[in-house]
């Protein structure tokens, strides 16, 4: 592994260029984005582990491989500031600070989950967090996120929300119907591209006449950045560049963030579209995890502390396994139960 | 202790597999996201990845096994200091934890009597509007204004914004056009652009840009300017909108009335014409109303708008110019989810709302004419739909007939004949008979649209037949 942060996947052709290394973190920032990171990355592991135990079911989207772009992006928001995104949507509950108790028992279906049960690994919200799903329909999270940005403008207040979404929903006609509203109304939304070079089976090369990803709101004069996604660092500056932005009333501001997913698209994905070598390549080179390990050491923090961050970190993701499968499963009567809300009287 | 690596399912239905390749040999060190094995079935072949660091103990299953079962432990990883001496330590393996899904989905299936004959009203749960709230009493002495129904829907959001300063309307063409059809007329200059927002032709966008403000809290209307339109936006109004409460459960609601006309209006064929009803009426989570007199337009309107669910809220475009009487009360709100006995009668009912209630009401005086005496209901919201209303009056006149604009096949007439049946086959003295648009797309030349819709000869002719007359 090499101990410099190596350039990421993608080519960096954007419209801005970001030239040299990205602002160094504080040796504190660099402890939280590695443990926040390792986090993630245990858990999704743990995820794929009970899946093929069958005690998850359904679908189950790992997001092994992109841990620095929702880590980075959550260091640059402020409390009130929403997050939404699509179904790949284990790491942002996480970011968020929502529990990986709740996040694994709703993965299991039990009653203890987020949405006790009834939501699944697509469907997880937490008004506390700020976080507003967690959704399973490619595209409809950009339509939704641009109307937190809206509920924030009509409010008055200077909340800025992210609306993540994949290279494969950015080709959805109501992401450009969103990207429309949202500058003409200047309203506070980063839209947050996780290029992470392919939309279920179809390379990006496939399926976009516009790689460039963050030139997709050029027709609408929205500004946009190419960051390499896979540095922390990188994606702290560009999200705190594009936050300042949309809080200063601007308008929105487009991300393409530059990353990879090590696993399939869905735990049933035989990833027959691309090969071994070049998923070799990219968590030998660039890995998001060792670069930030790497710099620590480096700086002469002991492989002892790194370990006990790496053991904290398991304990955290053993128990929401054990909770998870131990939590019984919702009530039966809970079939029947949030299908609507009561009126309030009058 | 070793750690063991189980056969992994390729997928939820998945229960063996073969066991391809092993990538690793005994003795390799092994880090955490290696691929050590490769698994096929029928379907995919796929690798085995090491979730845990260590050395790679023992393979417990030879490349070239077919038919593994899911959860077989296939090898066993030492971690760290550990040795081949270890591997005896490990105990049985205990069986994957399973939730004993068949049983609980009988069990949950049961309050709709699968497979048993219904007795009662089928579980329709979480329709609370239906039970709890009167009809309000309007007071004796209460005076009346003669309005239009334009003018009532423009009341009735007027009233609800000065109320409550959560509550916005947007749409195309609502504030400096005054409203495609002038219902916002006026809103624009009493509420400002802030509250009164003129959107792009994007009906997918802005119906997920309400819905997403309304997530938070805020209490969106949402016009269009007409339901052909919101065809573009169904996934937002079906998927974001009315399951976002269950799947989060009971976190996160979505308080947002999604308006305009509905259904056929005239000479606009087949693109401009089509009734929704039965469509959202078919989905658990929304609100469905569909009102025909003024009065109704406005208190319902306002009952929609305060309801803390997602409401549908259908017009009709040829009603918008029909005056009505509208109590004049400072806060004129009529309860989702009853409907309303609009004419008495013994002989037989007639069930319909909206538009359709043009032909029902004008039918039963054709029909008192040759002295048959029918009860005619407006149902007023198809969801919660009021079934007791409508099986009271059937268990007195024995006899029943649907009127719709919209299509025959699944339609709601169909839902009504079927909970009268359910609740009422006893005190039937005849088959319910359905009056429904014709089975075509609407036409455009005017002779062909008045035969596609249905016409008042049709409801008297259906409601002879059932009276055997």
């Amino acid at each position: 592994m090499a101990s410099s942060p190596k350039k990421a996947v993608a080519k960096d052709s954007g419209q801005e260029k970001g030239t040299g290394s990205p602002p160094a973190f504080t040796r504190e920032q660099e402890l939280k984005a590695l443990r926040d990171m390792l986090l993630i990355r245990r858990f999704e592991e743990k995820a794929g582990q009970l899946y093929g135990m069958g005690a998850i079911g359904g679908f189950c989207h790992l997001y092994i491989g992109q841990e620095a772009v929702v880590v980075g992006m959550q260091m640059a928001l402020k409390e009130g500031d929403q997050v939404i995104t699509g179904y790949r949507d284990h790491g942002h509950m996480l970011a968020c600070g929502m529990s990986a108790n709740g996040v694994m028992a709703e993965l299991t279906g039990r009653r203890g989950g987020y949405s006790k049960g009834k939501g699944g690994s697509m469907h997880m919200f937490s008004m506390e967090k700020h976080f507003y799903g967690g959704h399973g329909i490619v595209g409809a999270q950009v339509s939704l996120g641009t109307g937190l940005a809206f509920a924030n403008r009509y409010r008055g207040n200077d909340n800025v929300s992210l609306a993540y979404f994949g290279d494969g929903a950015a080709n959805q006609g109501q992401v450009y119907e969103s990207f429309n509203m949202a500058e003409l109304w200047k309203l506070p939304v980063v839209y947050v591209i996780e290029n992470n070079r392919y939309a279920m089976g179809t390379a990006v090369s496939r399926a976009s006449a516009q790689q460039d990803f963050s030139k997709r709101g050029a027709s609408f004069n929205i500004p946009g950045k190419q960051v390499d996604g896979m540095d922390v660092r990188a994606v702290k500056a560009a999200a705190d560049e594009a936050v300042a932005w949309c809080r200063a009333g601007n308008g929105p501001f487009i991300l393409e963030m530059q990353t990879y997913r090590y696993r399939g698209h869905s735990m049933s994905d035989p990833a027959k579209y691309r090969t071994r070598e070049e998923v070799e390549k990219v968590r030998h080179d660039s890995d998001p995890i060792e670069q930030v390990r790497n710099r620590l050491l480096a700086a002469k923090v002991s492989e002892d502390e790194l370990k006990k961050i790496d053991a904290e970190v398991r304990e955290i993701v053993n128990e929401s396994a054990d909770f998870a499968q131990k939590d019984p499963e919702p009530d039966p009567s809970e079939l029947w139960t949030d299908i609507y809300r009561e009126s309030a009287s009058k | 202790m070793p750690i063991q690596v189980l056969m992994p399912a390729l997928s939820p239905t998945m229960e063996k597999g073969n066991l391809a390749k092993w990538l690793k040999k005994e003795g390799e060190t092994i880090k955490s996201g290696d691929v050590i094995a490769e698994i096929e079935t029928d379907k995919a072949t796929m690798e085995v990845e090491a979730t845990d660091e260590g050395t790679l103990g023992k393979i417990l299953i030879p490349e070239g096994t077919a038919d593994v079962a899911v959860n077989t432990p296939i090898a066993m990883i030492l971690a760290d200091g550990e040795n081949a001496a270890d591997l005896a330590k490990v105990p049985a393996p205990a069986a994957a934890p399973s939730p004993s899904v068949a049983e609980e989905v009988a069990e949950s299936r049961s309050p709709v009597g699968e497979g048993k004959p219904m007795i009662s009203a089928p579980h329709h749960p979480s329709a609370p509007a239906s039970v709890s709230e009167p009809e309000p009493e309007v007071p004796a002495g209460t005076e009346f204004i003669t309005q239009t129904i334009r003018e009532a829907l423009r009341d009735a959001m007027a009233e609800e914004m000065r109320r409550d300063p959560d509550v916005f309307v947007m749409g195309e063409e609502v504030a400096e056009y005054q409203g495609a059809y002038k219902v916002t007329q006026g809103l624009l200059q009493e509420f400002g652009a802030r509250r009164v927002i003129d959107t792009p032709i994007t009906e997918h966008g802005f119906a997920g840009v309400g819905v997403g403000a309304a997530m938070t809290g805020l209490k969106p209307i949402v016009e269009f300017m007409t339901f052909n339109f919101a065809m573009q936006a169904i996934d937002q109004i079906i998927n974001s909108a009315a399951k976002t409460l269950y799947m989060s459960g009971g976190q996160m609601g979505c308080s947002i009335v999604f308006r305009g006309p509905n259904g056929a209006a005239a000479r606009v064929a087949a693109q401009h014409s089509q009734d929704y009803s039965a469509w959202y009426s078919q989905i658990p989570g929304l609100k469905v109303v569909a009102p025909f007199s003024a009065a109704d337009y406005k208190g319902l309107l306002k009952a929609a708008i305060r309801d803390p669910n997602p409401v549908i809220f259908l017009e009709n475009e040829v009603l918008y110019g029909h005056t009505g009487e509208v109590p004049k009360l400072d806060d004129y709100v009529v309860p989702i989810g009853k409907a309303r006995i609009v004419r008495k009668g013994k002989d037989v009912t007639i069930v319909s709302w909206s538009n359709g209630m043009t032909y029902s009401l004008k039918a039963a005086d054709e029909l008192a004419k040759e002295g048959i005496e029918a009860e005619v209901i407006d149902l007023r919201t198809l969801r919660p739909m009021d079934t007791e209303t409508v099986v009271n009056s059937v268990k007195k006149t024995g006899r029943a007939v649907t009127v719709e604009e919209g299509w025959q096949q699944s339609g709601v007439g169909a839902e009504v004949a079927a909970r009268i049946m359910e609740n009422a086959f006893d005190y039937l003295d005849a088959p319910v008979a359905r009056v429904s648009g014709k089975d075509v797309p609407m036409p455009y030349a005017a002779n062909l649209e008045k035969l596609a819709l249905p016409s008042v000869a049709e409801v008297v002719a259906a409601a002879k037949a059932v009276s055997y007359r």
